[in-house]
């Protein structure tokens, strides 16, 4: 059995009196790609930010690498090889490149002064890497003049420095072209391909059964299906089973695929 | 793999070479670079010396003297030690509206000290800690205390030189004994006519200027300033960082406060009180925008030194003192016009 990089066991999470998460079990090993999915609302963002560190479980256990953490926050997150490639990007618009990728992990030596030179030298490496490179921008531009796809390859960019173990994306293809949303498909495998894992969030079902190994369906802050890739046969299984979550007692009149597809999204 | 991919998804970045020769841009080329970079202190530099030809013109042989300049340079460090850490605090996205009565309580420390007889450096450093400490307690109820900075530090202004006039009733002191120390020699007299307090603030500016852009404690201000959100998630300690650039500016009006009291041997119980508006000024005329994430030490530090000639210069010049306040207005208005053409807002 592969490695367990984190399992989370029995995590709620209630603002006020409205419960986000009622006990949710998840766990992601090494090297493979877990996609989690859900309608809005069904407490993904929260899960993420769980996970991230970002925000604090109200009750239930994290576990990295099998033993039981205390104190989780974001750094912790972080040093546990945990990178998040959040949804709304999380780029500072009016600084560089280079300080978004080095934000919060800024290389330092003497004193804590930057080694601005070796910043550099690193970011357009990563940049190159992942192919987000362009005639028009250098790692000193500022962020707030790329496009959105190029914000994304920082985004991506940052979570790949420093060989993290288990990469989060959380809805990584939403609006992003045919070509950038390719390019970040082929990172996904890559990453995969080179032993480490991906937590993929996806509004776009047909995106997530294309590159997970594994599912996770979330309702209304409950886990309503684990399932491994050889057990569902196509998207449109999974498609059903969540329509089925949403409406208990089925929708006869929904099952064209189109109506169906409508539903989940 | 599915067939529902499209087929460049697999080799997008070998498809296409990239060469590195492909990593251009305009500031590749040297001067465009530093003047795209630096184009908020230019501008500030350019509103300065414009204004200085224009009251050259106005009366140049006030302007020739070297008496002008020197009392500029006495009291122009004063300023500079608090508008340099105040860019810090903008660029974080807060405001500090305390450190006038700062400068007052820092001074008074060191004031009590040298007048019980003991060494001006003990003084210093005594009034050091008083600023470290008030620039704590300041930043504590803002950012623990979750309070306005603007209304916060300004109630807090209010507090700590109402505390000053109780505990003194409105008395000043004395440090005739200042004038002998190794202290004075050092940090407020003249060299070759030119007042020493102005090498000490150059330093400082120049050190802060550093540690703006050159230094993780800079780069997480403009990062927590650009968007707290972001820092927070990729783990930076937001609270942390707020906190100690109010600790800094507590520094800088120590510093400052002292400086104060050695040019005039004298501690007022108002010590500071005159401050609050030219150094605000300053930071903004000086290039630092007020919705925070970016920012210039060298503007501030240009702003400082506009501003603080606005007054010499209008006197000069041969305008009654009745001007100087339409100049201010003036100038103040002139280069936030002007920085607006300078700044790109992304948001």
């Amino acid at each position: 059995m592969a490695e367990r990089i984190i399992e989370l066991r029995d995590i709620s999470k209630s603002y006020g009196q409205v419960y986000a998460l009622g006990g949710v079990n998840l766990s992601v090993d090494r090297g493979e790609v877990v996609g989690l999915i859900g309608d809005n609302g069904a407490g993904k963002s929260t899960l993420i930010k769980i996970l991230s560190g970002v925000v604090r479980p109200t009750s239930g256990e994290i576990l990295v690498r099998g033993k039981a953490v205390t104190g989780w926050s974001a750094a912790r997150s972080r040093d546990a090889g945990i990178e998040t490639v959040f949804q709304d990007r999380a780029l500072a618009v009016q600084q560089t490149i280079v300080r978004n990728i080095f934000m919060g992990r800024e290389l330092t030596g003497f004193l804590g002064w930057l080694k601005v030179n070796k910043e550099i030298e690193e970011a357009s490496r990563l940049m190159r890497e992942i192919g987000f490179t362009s005639k028009v921008f250098t790692p000193q531009s500022i962020v707030g003049q790329l496009s959105g796809g190029e914000r994304q390859g920082v985004a991506i960019a940052r979570a790949i420095y420093k060989q993290a173990e288990l990469i989060i994306l959380d809805e990584p293809t939403t609006a992003l072209s045919l070509t950038e949303t390719a390019k970040v498909f082929h990172f996904v495998r890559q990453v995969r391909a080179s032993g480490r894992s991906i937590l993929f969030i996806g509004h776009n079902i047909h995106h997530v059964f294309d590159i997970a190994d594994r599912f996770v369906v979330l309702d209304r802050g409950k886990v309503a299906l684990t399932a491994d890739r050889s057990e569902v046969k196509s998207a449109e299984d999974l498609i059903n089973f969540m329509e089925d979550v949403a409406h208990p007692g089925g929708l006869a009149g929904l099952h064209d695929t189109g109506d169906a597809e409508r539903a989940v999204r | 793999m599915s067939k529902t991919m499209e087929p460049d998804l697999h080799e997008p970045s070998t498809a296409i070479p990239r060469p590195q020769k492909e990593w251009k841009h305009p500031s590749d080329q040297w001067l465009r670079g530093f003047i795209l970079d630096n184009r908020a202190s230019l501008g500030t530099l350019g509103v300065f010396i414009v204004m200085m030809a224009v009251f050259m013109i106005a009366n140049p042989t006030v302007f020739t003297t070297w008496y002008l300049y020197s009392s500029v340079l006495t009291t122009l460090p004063v300023a500079l030690f608090v508008v340099v850490p105040l860019v810090f605090v903008v660029t974080c996205g807060e405001i500090d509206l305390s450190f006038p009565a700062t400068m007052g309580f820092a001074s008074w420390v060191f004031a009590l000290v040298v007048q019980a007889g003991y060494d001006p450096f003990l003084g210093i450093a005594a009034a050091l800690v008083t600023g470290i400490l008030l620039g704590f307690l300041v930043g504590s109820l803002v950012v623990y205390g979750g309070l306005s900075s603007l209304i916060a530090t300004l109630g807090m202004n209010f507090l700590l030189r109402g505390l000053i006039q109780i505990i003194n009733e409105g008395k000043s002191m004395a440090l005739t004994n200042l004038a002998d120390s190794w202290a004075y020699k050092i940090f407020s007299s003249q060299v070759y006519g030119i007042p020493v307090q102005i090498f000490w603030a150059i330093a400082f500016v120049v050190l802060s200027a550093m540690l703006y852009n050159r230094h993780r404690f800079g780069a997480q201000v403009r990062v927590v300033g650009d968007n707290p959100d972001s820092a927070q998630q990729m783990g930076i300690d937001v609270k942390r960082v707020r906190v100690k650039v109010f600790v800094f500016v507590g520094i800088g009006a120590a510093i400052a406060g002292t400086f104060s009291v050695m040019i005039n041997f004298t501690w007022w119980p108002t010590a500071g009180d005159g401050y609050l508006l030219p150094v605000l000024a300053s930071v903004f005329v000086g290039g630092t925008p007020t919705w925070g994430g970016i920012g210039t030490v060298v503007g501030g530090a240009i702003g400082a030194v506009t501003v603080s000639f606005i007054q010499t210069g209008v006197v000069a010049a041969g305008l009654s003192g009745f001007y100087v306040q339409f100049f201010n207005g003036l100038i103040i208005i002139l280069s936030l016009l002007g920085h607006k053409w300078n700044q790109a807002r992304y948001r």
